[in-house]
């Protein structure tokens, strides 16, 4: 087979363009993202993502690690969702070596997987106002943020990289308080919710700035691989604890939300959806969490995965994450390969930032909801 | 009409003629020129701090805080303290920037704010010049300082800079035919531009009561476009922070970049002023035609204070605005003020012409 290589020049940039580089120290990009945009007066005609400010080689790293430790490098990816990162491995591991876990430890890690989603969408709301303008919606998403922030604490002692799953269950037992301490907030937030509304939703200057920017169909969510509430946005339905449910997921009922616009009013449509969704998951698991069954399954000290390759997707707060896990049957994995869901959703930004305004840029940037730690990793 | 006791006229004429007794007239012109410079200077120091001071406890009152609360009792020196280190900065100097230019720029700004205090009739015979035109020369001035936000923009060579200056420039020019009609409306109702005369014509009544429906459409329209004229938000584009970073003054540091901070919010306590005086009756009392009673008890508060405590509601207005809503778009902050609030604000100038004339007014 004679190998023959084609080189192809693609001429991204004119001599005479006026690039202006948002990033990667700039307040709208959330981290160390670095766009490069091309400017005619405010019209954006090109934008180029430069990525890898924070790649950290995670999966590399992770060959030389146990499945215990791995599970410490998946906290860093996507901070926001720290714990369905952890539960993305374990479920990988548990499913390899056929370990059944307790139905308990099935409650209480879906409750701290909603409990993840809120808050990041929490955070996601605060960040988006904040891109928009409105400096106050910060404090008030910061403000409910906190009181999970604080159940976390309670349980498992860190607030934001909590490595709580372990393969086979938990690292140890939850709070006595915790099921009390979920059902106030899910009281607390309940009431809190007319203020989002109020403060963002409902405001005319915010409808002008989202609704019809930056839409996206289906058909380019699909092409592109755009998961998540984004994804949902379009229509594209996507939600993994439906399509494939994992966990206790199944005997959940919740609806998905799905809203068929695309533009960045739909996907701040769906989030905000999916924070009162993930209420309503919450009040039925912690009604029917049960109190006795122990929080972990009985595992081997030393976990060797049998040979073969092994493969788990979860639902984040911002789409889907696929774990690749290839053993060879040592204690340390062969390759691990993450899917994460930022990594996808970013490059769709291109494409539905061209022609509009640097302004319109900073909102669908916002509403797509990029964790930059998960796009390098 | 107002207590003499409150009256500044009386304390202002006792100075001029001990300064005309002790040296000759020219001298005493000078002196008294030194002396209003010096007591403006203290006066727009200590008053632009106070403002950053307010609008951190506002902020912090709308967004569930405390704010400043370590330096002094309830943090009130926090802003001096953030001021000297202001000054002990570095001030860094741009490669390839045009100096000249770009030192320049921040005391155009500063001037701007500054000359438009001296028309401000802040209480009863309290007023630096009374022009015949004040309020001509108040838009006049205040309008200035654009000229000093293109020039940081165009000479600190950075792109950021430039956008923001180019979005300031089109934003007041714009939003300046608005400003100038809805203050037109008091202007007819008034039958002067002169600001105590304005100011005497509200005796029995400010225009927002007096002058109807008109009046107080004049009043939002007014409220919304200066807002717009000083780059507040949700307005405030020039300075974009999660789009420019900082705008036009990205590249200032240390005193320079306190000259346009302090400039911002003297801006601000400007329009607000002006409001205060045009549309809320400046230093007079609440006055109700017919109640002599009420009338007199409402005398026994001094100008000064009626003065300051209705530019603070206003100044409380625009700071809530800011707090509240997200940021326009400059296409629709262009579109809002082209295609609703300027043919708005002429067809208002048209009704009240017509209510003016037909005496439809409470007099």
């Amino acid at each position: 087979m004679s190998e023959e290589t084609v080189e192809k020049k693609i001429i991204l940039k004119e001599e005479d363009d006026y690039i202006v580089n948002m990033g990667p120290q700039h307040p709208s990009t959330h981290g160390v993202l670095r766009l490069e945009v091309c400017l005619s007066g405010e019209t954006v005609n090109y934008m180029i993502p430069h990525i890898g400010y924070i790649h950290r080689g995670i999966e590399k790293m992770a060959e030389s690690d146990t499945y215990k430790q791995v599970i410490h490098l998946t906290d860093r990816m996507d901070y926001l969702s720290s714990h369905i990162n952890n539960e993305a491995v374990c479920l990988a591991v548990e499913e390899a070596l056929g370990v059944e876990v307790p139905e308990r430890v099935q409650y209480i890690r879906a409750i701290l997987d909603e409990l993840t989603r809120i808050a990041s969408h929490n955070l996601w709301w605060s960040a988006f106002g904040m891109d928009l303008g409105a400096l106050t919606t910060f404090f008030y998403g910061m403000r409910d943020r906190e009181k999970i922030l604080s159940i976390f604490e309670e349980s498992f002692g860190s607030r934001l990289l909590h490595s709580f799953n372990t393969p086979g269950g938990l690292l140890h037992d939850v709070h006595p308080d915790f099921r009390k301490h979920t059902l106030e907030y899910v009281k607390y937030f309940r009431k809190k919710l007319p203020d989002y509304k109020n403060l963002l939703t409902d405001n005319v200057i915010f409808h002008n700035r989202t609704i019809g920017i930056g839409v996206m169909d289906k058909k380019m969510a699909i092409n592109y691989g755009v998961t998540g509430p984004s994804g949902r946005g379009s229509g594209f339905s996507c939600d993994i604890r439906k399509a494939a449910p994992y966990g206790i997921y199944d005997k959940v009922k919740f609806k998905e939300i799905l809203y068929h616009e695309g533009d960045s009013f739909a996907r701040y449509k769906v989030r905000m959806d999916e924070m009162v969704e993930s209420l309503n998951i919450l009040e039925q698991l912690v009604d029917n969490m049960p109190e006795e069954g122990g929080f972990t399954a009985k595992m081997k000290p030393v976990i060797k995965l049998p040979e073969g390759e092994y493969y788990q997707r979860v639902e984040t707060a911002r789409g889907e994450l696929g774990v690749y896990i290839v053993s060879k049957g040592a204690k340390y994995p062969y390759r691990i390969k993450f899917r994460s869901p930022n990594f996808s959703n970013l490059f769709v930004l291109n494409t539905l930032s061209k022609g509009g305004i640097i302004a319109d840029l900073v909102a669908i940037c916002g509403s797509l909801d990029l964790v930059i730690p998960d796009i390098d990793r | 009409m107002i207590l003499d006791i409150y009256s500044f006229s009386t304390l202002t004429s006792s100075i001029d003629n001990s300064l005309h007794n002790m040296m000759s007239p020219w001298m005493a012109t000078l002196t008294e020129f030194v002396l209003v410079g010096i007591v403006f200077l203290l006066f727009y120091a200590l008053l632009g701090l106070f403002l950053v001071y307010l609008e951190r406890k506002v902020c912090a009152v709308i967004q569930n805080r405390i704010g400043p609360n370590r330096v002094g009792r309830w943090g009130i020196f926090q802003t001096f303290a953030d001021f000297i280190k202001l000054l002990m900065k570095e001030l860094i100097t741009i490669k390839h920037a045009d100096k000249f230019l770009f030192n320049l720029a921040p005391f155009i700004v500063i001037i701007a704010s500054f000359m438009a205090m001296a028309a401000l009739p802040f209480a009863k015979g309290l007023q630096a010049i009374d022009f015949n035109i004040g309020i001509f020369y108040v838009i006049a001035v205040s309008s200035l300082g654009v000229v000093g936000i293109l020039i940081a923009g165009w000479s600190s060579n950075s792109k950021y800079s430039l956008i923001g200056a180019m979005r300031s420039g089109a934003q007041i020019i714009s939003y300046e035919l608005s400003v100038g009609l809805s203050l037109l409306a008091i202007v007819i109702f008034s039958g002067s531009m002169q600001l105590s005369t304005i100011v005497e014509s509200q005796a029995d009544g400010w225009w927002i009561f007096k002058g109807h429906i008109p009046a107080f459409i004049a009043f939002v329209l007014y409220l919304i476009t200066a807002t717009a004229e000083i780059n507040r938000g949700p307005f405030d584009l020039a300075e974009a922070e999660s789009e420019l970073t900082a705008g036009f003054h990205t590249e200032y540091s240390g005193i320079k970049f306190a000259f346009f901070f302090l400039a911002e919010y003297m801006n601000m306590f400007i329009v607000s002023a002006i409001a205060a005086t045009l549309f809320l009756g400046g230093w007079m009392p609440f006055h109700i035609g017919g109640w002599e009673g009420f009338n007199q008890i409402m005398d026994y508060i001094p100008s000064i204070l009626w003065f300051f405590g209705k530019t603070f509601v206003v100044i409380y207005i625009i700071m809530w605005f800011k707090w509240t809503f997200p940021r326009l778009r400059i296409d629709q902050m262009l579109n809002l003020e082209w295609k609703y609030l300027l043919p708005l604000n002429l067809m208002n100038t048209v009704i009240i012409s017509f209510v003016v004339l037909m005496g439809l007014y409470f007099k």
